[in-house]
């Protein structure tokens, strides 16, 4: 058997020789390629519709990869720098929770900065895990949650030596990074396990001169978003595991929630996307990079818009700075971050990443062609001439400390009631709030709702912020603790 | 021996011109760019496959683009051209002694090169003294520009493609923000009759409603342009296309044309009912 290289892509390849074969279809799914779903076949295209096959022989099984599904995985966990590579079907969001439900187990705790994805907590109303925030450092100015600073993690290690687990976020979506190298060193040194959540940071492991991938820096397990930079198809994800990770137990993990029927549709992009950024991820990052840079200079030069980079870096909570991200503060325009998403949508037909309270993020990536850059920055421009605003009453927007009172779990499933939502203060919340995206939880489960924290999602919601996560669809209404 | 340009007008219309003999074809950083000679429409200008210009017809829409503001504008000193690397509108403009200076806007150097050498006809006044040349993207360009430009010509026919920009609101707005308190940009607006146009012709005239104060759009007879019937807008901050329109003094100037008069000028902006009504229904939305 021939030796597999970077050059190879074993499930593209399997897919191309079975679609040569003709084989005819009595099994699942029922479209039979298409032929019976016309409309289907008419929208996605014969090509793709024909390519959504069922698990079999010739092209592997994702639940117990033996053949092409395990070629590729090895070549991805070569290609990134990892011990093993999962692929995986349910988003980023299922190789969190992945992470989660490897390393900890009900009552076990694990550190985690409070500026997570939604898909984190969730993992822990699964299995129980007790969350042990470090509050993450905050920008006065722009009111973004930074990274961990390493003296505040110390310190919740010390207190907590117990804890199983740290979580780190690499980068934050906005771009932000912790210093990884010595996060990784200290939980070592107490014993703990370090997870990445590198759902915003693909690019790292195939760039120049971007910040430390988690595998390079010595974290143990990664989720990281191909779909994002990467170039893959929604949904399509890896997990990456380190040399200290049992990976026969990861996948039993996996196994426990994710489908059995894998969409070959997912898993063919994930192998070829691991291809092209084995080959061409280098230039291809620089060229996103130079992008980037140039759309932040030029926003720069409008005026009252802030495009920052890394000359924010502090050495400790900004140790790094991801510079395709195109974050910018946009509060001394007068106008909330989700006013200019809005108006950039309504008024000029472009769609970016999302909008906060106080800053936007364009997501800049290999895709991204000269002249759309000239059209963002130009919508920008005539956003200021004609929305520009007195920048009075514009609330900053804050990183509230949470109160957790029980776990995500407890809260979650305790007995519970309705209030109206500006009823509940002193109430101990049981669901989520959270504007999405970015899908960072404003109040998770467990956590105690208090008045700043109540007229943050008031002013949210006048602002336009597209709310999610509570039982009422209105978000009008929030469920508390019974009795507590 | 035959050989054959056509182009898809729509998916089930075409127009075919036959060709004489290719003389140049080119693969340059944005488009594809051919020359050719054919009988009945000389030499022809096609980018990406679309016809630009042909010999025969160009007086027609270069005339349009400049006389129409021209006669309108009782004093333009500074004029933006964006696209228009063929060199027909400033051609056209140089008939004007008043224009201080033309700033020409041209993505793309390579196409100014082909059209000085293989359309000397109309890149004749490319050597103009009053003109300067930009080869970058023109968005860029208009936007650090403020209460700058008297005239503004957008000079590029499809919102597809490299041009494609150029359609944008965000352009449009820019534009405005570079014209000075009484300036007129003058921009292509599309055919109304083909079903995919006309809906182009449609949010041409929606975006530009939005911006400039006065909105209105003139028509003319492009053989050569999808269905023949071709419009363009005309949006200025305070002139009126016809209400502001000096005829005797443009006639006093003794520019030969061979399109324009002052008096197609008037009837120009009566459009067919059905247009009307097309652009109706956006300027009330």
């Amino acid at each position: 058997m021939k030796t597999l290289t970077q050059n190879d892509a074993p499930i593209y390849d399997a897919l191309k020789q079975f679609q040569k074969k003709r084989v005819v279809p009595f099994d699942v799914p029922g479209h039979k390629r298409g032929k019976g779903n016309p409309e289907l076949k008419e929208l996605l295209g014969e090509q793709c519709v024909s390519n959504d096959v069922n698990s079999m022989k010739p092209l592997d099984n994702l639940c117990h990869p033996v053949s092409v599904i395990r070629d590729a995985e090895k070549l991805a966990a070569e290609a990134f720098g990892a011990a093993n590579a999962f692929f995986m079907v349910g988003g980023t969001t299922s190789a969190v929770q992945s992470m989660i439900l490897s390393v900890c187990k009900r009552g076990e705790k694990i550190i985690l900065p409070r500026n997570v994805h939604r898909s984190v907590i969730n993992a822990m109303i699964l299995n129980g895990a007790h969350p042990v925030y470090v509050n993450p450092d905050v920008d006065k100015r722009l009111g973004i949650p930074l990274g961990m600073k390493i003296s505040q993690l110390e310190r919740a290690m010390k207190e907590n030596p117990d804890a199983k687990a740290v979580l780190v976020n690499n980068p934050t979506y906005y771009g932000i990074c912790s210093d990884l190298r010595s996060i990784v060193k200290l939980a070592h040194t107490h014993g703990m396990k370090v997870l990445a959540d590198e759902a915003h940071g693909t690019h790292f492991y195939f760039g120049e001169n971007l910040p430390v991938s988690a595998m390079a820096a010595g974290a143990d397990m990664a989720a990281v978003s191909m779909h994002k930079s990467g170039g893959s198809l929604t949904q399509s994800s890896f997990l990456l595991t380190g040399s200290e990770v049992n990976a026969g137990y990861v996948r039993q993990i996996i196994n426990l929630t994710q489908t059995t029927s894998g969409s070959y549709l997912l898993l063919s992009s994930l192998d070829i996307s691991r291809r092209n950024l084995a080959i061409r991820g280098k230039e291809e990052f620089f060229k996103v990079v130079g992008k980037a840079r140039y759309a932040r200079e030029e926003i720069n030069r409008i005026g009252d818009y802030y495009a920052y980079s890394k000359e924010l870096i502090n050495g400790d909570s900004i140790f790094d700075f991801d510079e395709t991200k195109l974050s910018v503060y946009t509060l001394d325009v007068g106008l909330a971050g989700i006013e200019v998403y809005d108006l950039l949508r309504d008024e000029y037909d472009i769609q970016i990443e999302f909008g906060d309270i106080g800053n936007i993020l364009a997501y800049i990536s290999i895709g991204d062609q000269q002249k759309n850059i000239e059209r963002l920055v130009g919508a920008l421009s005539e956003i200021r001439r004609r929305f520009r605003k007195d920048k009075a009453g514009m609330l900053t927007q804050e990183y509230l400390a949470p109160k957790v009172a029980v776990t995500p779990q407890e809260a979650f499933y305790a007995e519970k009631e309705s209030l109206p939502m500006m009823e509940t203060k002193g109430r101990i919340c049981s669901e989520f709030v959270m504007c999405y995206p970015p899908g960072i939880p404003i109040l998770a489960p467990g956590e105690e709702i208090t008045s700043d924290i109540l007229q943050y999602i008031q002013y949210a919601k006048e602002k336009g912020c597209s709310m999610t996560g509570t039982e009422d669809p209105a978000i009008e209404r929030l469920n508390v603790l019974k009795g507590v | 021996m035959e050989i054959w340009f056509s182009e898809n007008h729509t998916d089930d219309v075409k127009l075919s011109i036959r060709v004489d003999r290719q003389l140049y074809s080119v693969q340059s950083d944005y488009q594809r760019i051919d020359v050719f000679d054919s009988k009945e429409f000389g030499r022809v200008l096609t980018l990406d496959g679309y016809v630009m210009m042909t010999e025969r017809d160009e007086f027609i829409f270069h005339e349009m683009l400049v006389h129409v503001p021209m006669a309108v504008h009782p004093n333009v000193r500074k004029v933006l051209i964006i696209g228009g690397g063929d060199g027909g509108v400033v051609r056209e403009l140089s008939h004007y002694p008043e224009i201080e200076s033309i700033d020409l806007v041209e993505l793309d150097p390579l196409l100014v090169e082909v059209c000085k050498k293989y359309l000397p006809n109309t890149s004749c006044r490319m050597d103009e003294k009053r003109l300067h040349l930009y080869c970058t993207d023109a968005l860029r360009f208009v936007r650090s520009k403020e209460n700058e430009y008297d005239l503004i010509i957008v000079d590029s026919t499809d919102p597809f493609g490299p041009g494609e920009i150029l359609f944008t609101k965000e352009f449009y707005g820019n534009c405005y923000k570079a014209l000075k308190e009484d300036g007129i940009m003058i921009h292509h607006n599309e055919s109304p009759f083909y079903m995919e146009e006309a809906a182009w012709c449609q949010r041409i005239h929606k975006r530009v409603c939005d911006i400039f104060e006065e909105s209105a759009v003139y028509q003319a007879h492009l053989p050569t342009y999808p269905s023949g019937h071709w419009l363009f807008g005309f949006a200025s901050k305070k002139y009126h296309p016809l209400n502001d329109l000096a005829p005797e003094k443009w006639n006093m100037r003794g520019i030969h044309t061979r399109y324009y008069t002052t008096r197609l000028h008037q009837g120009a902006f009566a459009l067919p009912a059905y247009v009307e009504e097309m652009l109706r229904e956006v300027e009330e939305y």
